[in-house]
């Protein structure tokens, strides 16, 4: 056995490998570390542990000591004498001590697992067929794993409710219910809103939501992520699409500064959901419900799909084109958005350094945070625009210092990128005075006053980059193609700026972040290729003076870091 | 009512003789709390070891010594510690604790104070079973009676020692007797046993504090230890199985009761105590310590060798009636509900009963039990309605053998060892039924009645 090397670590042997792992490591995540998998449904590595699905049955030894001497006993050859337990033990609930040894697939264990998967499978429904789940369902994979292969059970199934309303955006079907319990101690230890228990007993408990109680908080979604089964399912999601036909695409949810790691499902250019992404640095497993909808943006009655010249349809290129002679005058103004993303705010501030610019303004949204994963900044990405230098101070909520120079005169042309500037606290007066650009999604009273308007993309129809609240950059990728004739903003605003400098700008990201990474010192070494899925935690320190309102760290404690699947 | 001369009676010493009441006057007038004054002249910790001495074996089921029980308790945590008196008497067949809350609740009182204060204890609780509405008011009355005394809640015998008692209704289900399942229903929660590790009750019990949690009897002989010595209740009995049990008989004998007795054989308590079968009868088979234990069949012998090394060849009623003998025999002594089953009795329309019992109890937290449990009363119940086929058999102990010792609690062996025993003891009167009841001519009405199940 290997020597203990350090006073956190113990050294554990399974299957017959010795493998050192730190102190109260539980044997699913033990044998994870060994690429072994211990099948289980109702551990999750970011939950508490209850031990009740017994799928993660192990066999377990201790080194054996002589009771009356209290000497360790050995084998003939001297190696420690393994002294196993007659039944077998939870993977887990039991945690690392030294010299433990595991057994993950012996005879014992097989028929450990035969025996559960059959038990679930006795009153289960077994409507694969018409069964969301089917596809990512955990006890479909295990029963093909784990099983017998045959069934033995000729008596009658229970019958439970079905269709059953959890929550305005939670469907519960009690027939394929596994009772893991994962969604009640979500509910109770995540969502802090513990509103899910079991009524009745032994095989006929049902799940349900305590009297009067309905499960309608801003997390209700992640426990049909959690469920192993398809006994919760979203009612957004329900009956839409087969799972295997959806492809997945790593994504940021834009909502919050805190920047919760997504993936977002789509089939033939439609998004069907957004689900969360691990990260153990910021969301774990989890994100908000109100994050999976903003896939809806992207279809919107009032998206905009075409570009537009004094209110008429255009090219984009001759939008853009436009658009570069409008902002070549003098008395320009920006106003670049929170919402855009770190390559987006950079290629802004070229435009603010190379035109006669008399001010660069981002607009703040603020909100009340829940605790969890929504923070009081609701723009995902200020810290971007800090960083590139867009601006140098925390934005406000109104335009009033705008206002003033457009009723001054100072300011005759707005360059305005995601924003609407009534929303933003502008007055029509003061908009018909000026002469507007509008780069945008959707129309708003800004995009009816410009003089041109560009169509730009979503999140969900570019790739690009955010930086959190824990000034984390992380990015996201394109998962859909653009609408309509929509132009991917990077390029027109690279474009622009090419324009307007007459000198040639990169449009591209990788080209874009040769030049980042190269102008910037904060952004040294990062490029959007090489950058992790975990993201990159950026130097700070040089914002230390501003006084954000939602504080540099998560009002969420990402869970210590697993390695066992979920 | 007559005492038989085979009895040993310590702790139902006065509950039956005439004029006997549960109020605290008669309680005094026979001696009572006279130990738990002399008590508070000893150190805790040498009441722990006498407890210790005296071998004392919990009396609730699983058999485990309650002085070492006491040992393990976390005393270092700096948490309150608290103990626990487990009234919820609810293996079919047992009865015997509610005899002692029901006549003698001041020894249960005094018992748990001397405990208590042995343990340093602040605040004790009786977790009674629900169906017993009775008990609970006459430990409420005693509890208040003790209180005004002074043997109870402040100041005990004007000791400077305090700690407060309080009954607590049970929730209504078999499980909320299991050690865990019990803290959990006492903390509000649905009484789902905790895995252990980590939960264990000496460290981690009510509210995450250090937790006794001892069965009536064992805690009213704690009070018998004190006052005659741990010396003398060690010489009741047989070494490892001393003082006296209370044993609950019920079924096929001439005499049904509770009876407290100590060093006899099965077969005295059954044919001498208890009168033998009914007339006419002849006993089948005995349940010996609740309806989850293993069943004994008269007439096969059981072997084996003695830890001394002499060997012993007994019949069902030489089994020498404590903890070791009935283990040695191949079952357990459980809670001392001992079932007589006798020539009249279907041992499949037994375990259907039995069944229909258990998947009913069983708490559906995990998977073998939860599922398991429903699916042997589906079997059992299917078969005695008549569509038994051959095969249920083997199927009916290979979904036991599933469940067995693969649950967090111990109610998966529940589920199982009876199935496992009847089987294995009784398989050609299984695989007989299994083809008889699948006769439709066959009428099955005797064996649905017993059976008690009707769905």
């Amino acid at each position: 056995m290997a020597e203990e090397k350090k006073d956190n670590l113990v050294t554990v042997n399974i299957d017959g490998q010795d493998v050192q792992v730190p102190k109260g490591t539980n044997m699913i995540e033990a044998a994870a570390m060994v690429g072994k998998e211990v099948p289980h449904y109702c551990y999750h590595p970011k939950l508490s542990v209850s031990g009740n699905c017994r799928m993660c049955l192990v066999e377990l030894g201790m080194p054996g000591r002589d009771r009356a001497t209290g000497e360790a006993m050995l084998n003939e050859d001297g190696s420690p004498k393994i002294m196993w337990m007659p039944g077998p033990a939870i993977g887990c609930g039991t945690n690392a001590a030294p010299g433990m040894h595991i057994k993950t697939d012996s005879e014992k264990v097989t028929q450990a697992r035969e025996g559960v998967t059959e038990f679930l499978l006795v009153n289960h429904p077994l409507d694969c067929p018409i069964c969301d789940q089917a596809g990512e369902c955990t006890l479909q994979e295990f029963s093909s794993a784990h099983g017998r292969g045959a069934g033995r059970f000729i008596e009658e199934k229970n019958v439970k409710p079905k269709r059953t309303k959890l929550g305005p955006r939670v469907m519960l079907d009690d027939e394929r219910c596994i009772l893991c319990s994962r969604c009640i101690r979500f509910s109770d230890e995540v969502a802090k809103d513990g509103v899910l228990g079991f009524t009745d007993r032994g095989s006929y408990s049902t799940l349900t939501c305590f009297p009067g109680k309905q499960l309608e908080n801003n997390y209700s979604l992640n426990t049909v992520d959690i469920c192993p089964v398809g006994a919760l399912t979203s009612t957004d999601f329900r009956f839409k699409m087969r799972v295997w036909f959806l492809k997945e695409v790593n994504s940021i949810d834009f909502e919050t500064s805190v920047g919760c790691n997504t993936s977002v499902h789509s089939r033939e250019g439609k998004i069907y959901r957004i689900k969360p992404r691990r990260n153990d640095g910021v969301n774990d497993t989890w994100m908000p419900d109100s994050g999976r909808e903003l896939y809806k943006l992207v279809e919107a009655e009032n998206r905009l799909t075409s570009c537009l010249v004094d209110g008429v349809a255009a090219t984009a290129q001759d939008a853009v084109v436009r658009a570069s002679e409008l902002l070549n005058g003098e008395g320009l103004a920006v106003v670049g958005s929170g919402q855009c993303t770190v390559e987006e705010q950079f290629v802004l501030k070229a435009i603010v350094d190379s035109a006669k610019t008399k001010g660069a303004y981002v607009v703040a949204r603020y909100g009340e945070d829940d605790g969890i994963l929504v923070s009081k900044d609701r723009n995902p990405n200020v810290r971007g625009a800090l960083m590139t230098g867009l601006i140098n101070t925390l934005p406000e909520e109104q335009l009033t210092a705008l206002g003033a120079q457009i009723d001054s005169g100072e300011v005759k042309t707005i360059l305005a990128v995601k924003e609407d500037l009534i929303a933003a606290g502008l007055t029509e007066a003061q908009l018909s005075k000026v002469t507007i650009v509008s780069l945008d999604t959707h129309s708003n009273a800004t995009t009816a006053k410009a003089k041109v308007v560009i169509a730009g993309l979503t999140n969900f129809e570019k790739s690009g980059t955010l930086i959190n609240q824990q000034f984390r950059i992380q990015k996201f990728n394109k998962a859909i193609p653009a609408a309509g004739s929509a132009i991917n903003d990077l390029l027109a605003l690279s474009t622009i700026q090419a324009n307007i400098s007459g000198a040639e700008y990169p449009s591209t990201l990788g080209s874009l972040w040769n030049l980042i990474s190269e102008s910037n010192s904060t952004f040294e070494g990062v490029s959007f290729n090489s950058l992790c899925d975990q993201g990159k935690e950026l130097d700070s320190s040089a914002f230390d003076g501003l006084a954000f309102k939602e504080g540099k760290s998560l009002l969420f404690d990402p869970k210590q870091e697993a390695v066992a699947a979920e | 009512m007559a005492i038989h001369p085979k009895e040993h009676r310590v702790v139902l010493k006065y509950a039956d003789e005439p004029g006997y009441t549960p109020d605290i006057d008669c309680y005094m007038s026979k001696g009572g709390y006279e130990t738990l004054k002399t008590a508070f002249t000893k150190k805790p910790e040498d009441i722990r070891d006498e407890v210790k001495k005296s071998q004392l074996r919990g009396r609730g089921g699983a058999g485990f010594p309650a002085g070492v029980k006491w040992s393990l308790v976390d005393r270092k945590s700096g948490k309150p510690i608290y103990l626990v008196c487990n009234a919820d008497e609810s293996e079919p067949g047992t009865f015997k604790d509610r005899q002692i809350m029901h006549k003698d609740p001041h020894q249960l009182i005094e018992g748990m104070m001397i405990s208590a204060f042995a343990n340093d204890v602040a605040q004790a609780f009786i977790y009674i079973r629900e169906e017993m509405p009775k008990a609970a008011k006459i430990l409420d009355q005693a509890i208040l009676e003790a209180k005004e005394k002074g043997f109870c809640g402040d100041n005990i015998c004007g000791s400077g020692y305090s700690c407060d008692l309080v009954v607590h209704r049970g929730a209504a289900a078999y499980i909320c007797g299991e050690e865990t399942g019990l803290i959990e229903s006492l903390e509000g929660k649905r009484a789902n046993p905790r895995i252990k590790p980590p939960y264990f009750p000496a460290v981690l019990g009510l509210y995450q504090c250090p937790t006794i949690v001892n069965n009536v009897e064992t805690l009213c002989d704690v009070k018998h230890i004190m006052e005659m010595g741990a010396d003398a209740f060690g010489k009741i009995g047989r070494p490892n199985n001393t003082g006296t049990r209370i044993w609950c008989v019920s079924g096929g004998v001439q005499r049904p009761g509770y009876y407290e007795v100590a060093g006899i054989t099965l077969g005295e308590l059954v044919y001498d105590i208890c009168g033998g079968p009914l007339p006419g009868r002849t006993i089948k088979a005995i349940i010996p310590g609740g309806s989850s234990m293993k069943i004994l069949r008269n007439g096969e012998r059981f072997k084996g060798k003695n830890p001394d090394g002499s060997e012993y060849d007994w019949g069902v009623e030489d089994i020498p009636l404590d903890y070791d003998g009935i283990a040695a025999a191949g079952s357990m002594s459980g809670s001392g509900g001992m079932m007589v089953l006798d020539d009249t009795i279907s041992i499949p329309a037994a375990l259907a009963n039995l069944m229909s019992f258990y998947s009913h109890e069983s708490c559906g937290q995990c998977t073998p039990c939860r599922e398991g449990s429903l699916w042997l009363k589906k079997i059992t119940t299917r078969m005695v309605h008549g569509e038994a086929r051959p095969d249920d058999v083997d199927l009916l102990k290979s979904v036991a053998d599933q469940i067995a010792g693969r649950t967090i609690c111990a109610f998966g062996f529940a589920v199982a060892w009876p199935v496992q025993s009847y089987i294995a003891k009784f398989e050609e009167e299984f695989r007989e039924f299994a083809e008889q009841q699948s006769n439709p001519d066959t009428d099955r009405s005797s064996v649905k009645e017993l059976a008690c199940n009707h769905g």
